[in-house]
């Protein structure tokens, strides 16, 4: 479907209840500016039959209360007013952009894969470290577990595959790289991915005026600190750790 | 207040789900027979939000501690209070003292007990439905175990004498509920096209049965395998309750009520709202098979499925004038 400007997108139901809005079908920074584009104008909107919405790579996931739409089909009406809104605004305006620094204390007992994450990739540990706290990322979206960011961004340099044999326990907080992914726990789990580092920040907390430490759209900078200051921080902020 | 005495398979407290926050990656929760849960709120003139208790396959033992009223709805698992088998689908005065005691589901999966006034737990991301994976919600944030005393706001005493001294009884209709429909009606999904003719041919042919591998979060069915033409690399999206995944496994997975908020698997298809009840109500061995609707007729489906609710609470609240 075509709308506004040259803007491309579809839209297809998620059964009766929601609707998909795609922009692209490649993880792209590019694309993604038109989910963060959209999720803005509901923000700025809020029409009445929205329940909330889900931003991804590529997608906005549109959840609607068919009852609250008068019409005789609630699913066209979702689709012209999603229409309406990506063609009155052009495309691409300025788009919030925080960016969060993320302390993290490099290998060590935190990070217990760095040295096989160095050797798969031919580098020192340093290299590692300074590769992965020098990247620019961005945070597409939240998921598999409250306030797990799945980042973009980190370079194919220090990319390397998940364990063979996953652990049963990740310790909160872990930074981890599985494939060409980074990623950070936020809480404990059992995962498969190459431990490089632990942050003292909680990212999740059961806190409704600000739950999660990342949202979707955020810039990400790692930050390395030692394991003295990580103690400090960590004892600063009590940590929400399970 | 009521007491467990003994808390059965897996006993949570559930509302109609935690909504506004999967964006932070905050499932949704709540009860995974939806109208069973509203129902039982109606019972006893409750808002239909209330929390309830959700009891999966084999009940509770409960013990009240002061007089109320309470509701039980969904499957049926022989309910007896002090003994005395009681019925489902209507309004019940219990006493201080009383023992009610439930057995094993025979007839669907789940069972809900309101009470009236609602169960006092704290609400969480503006919810009391227990999500037991990331330990909040409900009470204490896990399946409710033997000890455990939960409260509930204030009873009304006239509602209580009123309820104790029906005469005539009553209960919603059986015909209407629990579901025992054997065909899920679905809306096909936004990969189904990218799977091969016989798997989408198979996928409504044939029966799918539920495997001991399902849970809150979801059913693993088995059936006809199910393949894609080629390979596909997927971009992970949004999925809601009744979104049916294809891993590469190829047996479908029916995600539910605690679903996770983005999936990476091609859905083949979307279970219709009013068929969520008809789903969540089957337990593991359980025989179903899709059948095709459209989006519109799911919707049309949806109102009417209100009216009938609306129909209900109506009578329910003639019976109490």
């Amino acid at each position: 479907m075509l709308g506004g400007f040259s803007l491309h997108y579809r839209i297809e139901p998620l059964g009766d209840s929601a609707v998909i809005v795609e922009f692209g079908t490649e993880i792209d920074e590019s694309i993604y500016r038109h989910v963060q584009q959209l999720i803005q104008l509901f923000e700025e909107t809020k029409p009445k039959w929205l329940i909330e919405y889900v931003p991804a790579y590529t997608t906005v996931t549109v959840f609607y209360d068919p009852l609250s739409i008068r019409t005789e089909f609630p699913y066209a009406y979702v689709r012209q007013e999603i229409d309406a809104l990506l063609s009155t605004k052009k495309i691409a305006q300025k788009i919030r952009a925080k960016t969060v620094d993320i302390p993290v204390c490099y290998g060590g007992e935190f990070g217990p894969d760095l040295a096989y994450v160095a050797k798969y990739n031919g580098l020192t540990e340093e290299e590692v470290v300074d590769i992965h706290s020098s990247g620019d990322y961005l945070v597409y979206m939240l998921g598999f577990a409250p306030g797990f960011p799945y980042i973009g961004g980190m370079s194919p340099k220090i990319a390397t595959p998940r364990r063979k044999t996953p652990r049963l326990k990740i310790p909160a907080r872990s930074v981890g790289i599985a494939g060409h992914q980074t990623g950070i726990y936020p809480i404990e789990t059992p995962g498969g991915w190459q431990l490089i580092g632990k942050t003292p920040l909680p990212l999740f907390n059961v806190n409704e005026n600000r739950p999660t430490l990342l949202q979707p759209g955020d810039r990400i900078r790692f930050i390395p600190i030692s394991a003295e200051q990580f103690r400090e921080m960590e004892e600063r902020l009590h940590a929400y750790d399970r | 207040m009521l007491t467990i005495v003994k808390p059965g398979l897996l006993t949570t407290i559930q509302d109609l789900g935690r909504y506004g926050w999967q964006k932070y990656g905050i499932v949704v929760s709540g009860a995974m027979d939806p109208i069973a849960h509203r129902l039982a709120n109606i019972l006893v003139m409750n808002d239909e939000n209330c929390p309830t208790l959700e009891m999966t396959l084999v009940g509770a033992t409960l013990r009240f501690e002061e007089n109320t009223v309470i509701a039980l709805t969904g499957a049926d698992m022989s309910p007896r209070l002090n003994g005395r088998r009681i019925p489902i689908g209507t309004a019940i005065a219990v006493e201080k003292g009383d023992v009610l005691e439930f057995g094993i589901a025979e007839d669907g999966c789940r069972t809900y007990l309101a009470v009236h006034g609602g169960f006092d737990v704290p609400r969480v991301f503006k919810s009391s439905s227990t999500y037991l994976r990331a330990g909040f919600g409900g009470f204490k944030g896990r399946t409710l175990e033997k000890g455990d005393r939960i409260k509930w706001k204030k009873t009304d005493s006239t509602f209580f004498q009123k309820v104790k001294n029906m005469r005539r009884r009553w209960a919603i209709s059986r015909y209407f509920y629990p579901p025992r429909s054997r065909t899920v009606r679905v809306m096909k999904g936004r990969q189904f096209q990218l799977f091969t003719k016989e798997s989408q041919q198979a996928f409504f042919r044939e029966p799918f049965t539920v495997t001991s591998d399902s849970d809150r979060m979801g059913y693993r069915l088995t059936g006809p395998t199910l393949s894609l033409t080629k390979k596909f690399e997927m971009i992970s999206e949004g999925v809601a309750f009744g979104s049916i995944q294809v891993p590469a496994s190829g047996d479908p997975i029916v995600l539910l009520a605690d679903r996770q908020t983005v999936g990476g698997y091609p859905k083949i298809a979307q279970i219709a709202t009013v068929d969520f009840s008809t789903i969540a109500q089957k337990k593991p061995g359980d025989e179903i098979t899709f059948s095709e609707i459209t989006v519109e007729e799911a919707q049309m489906l949806i109102r009417r499925l209100e009216t009938e609710m609306r129909l209900i609470k109506a009578s329910v609240r003639l019976q109490f004038r």
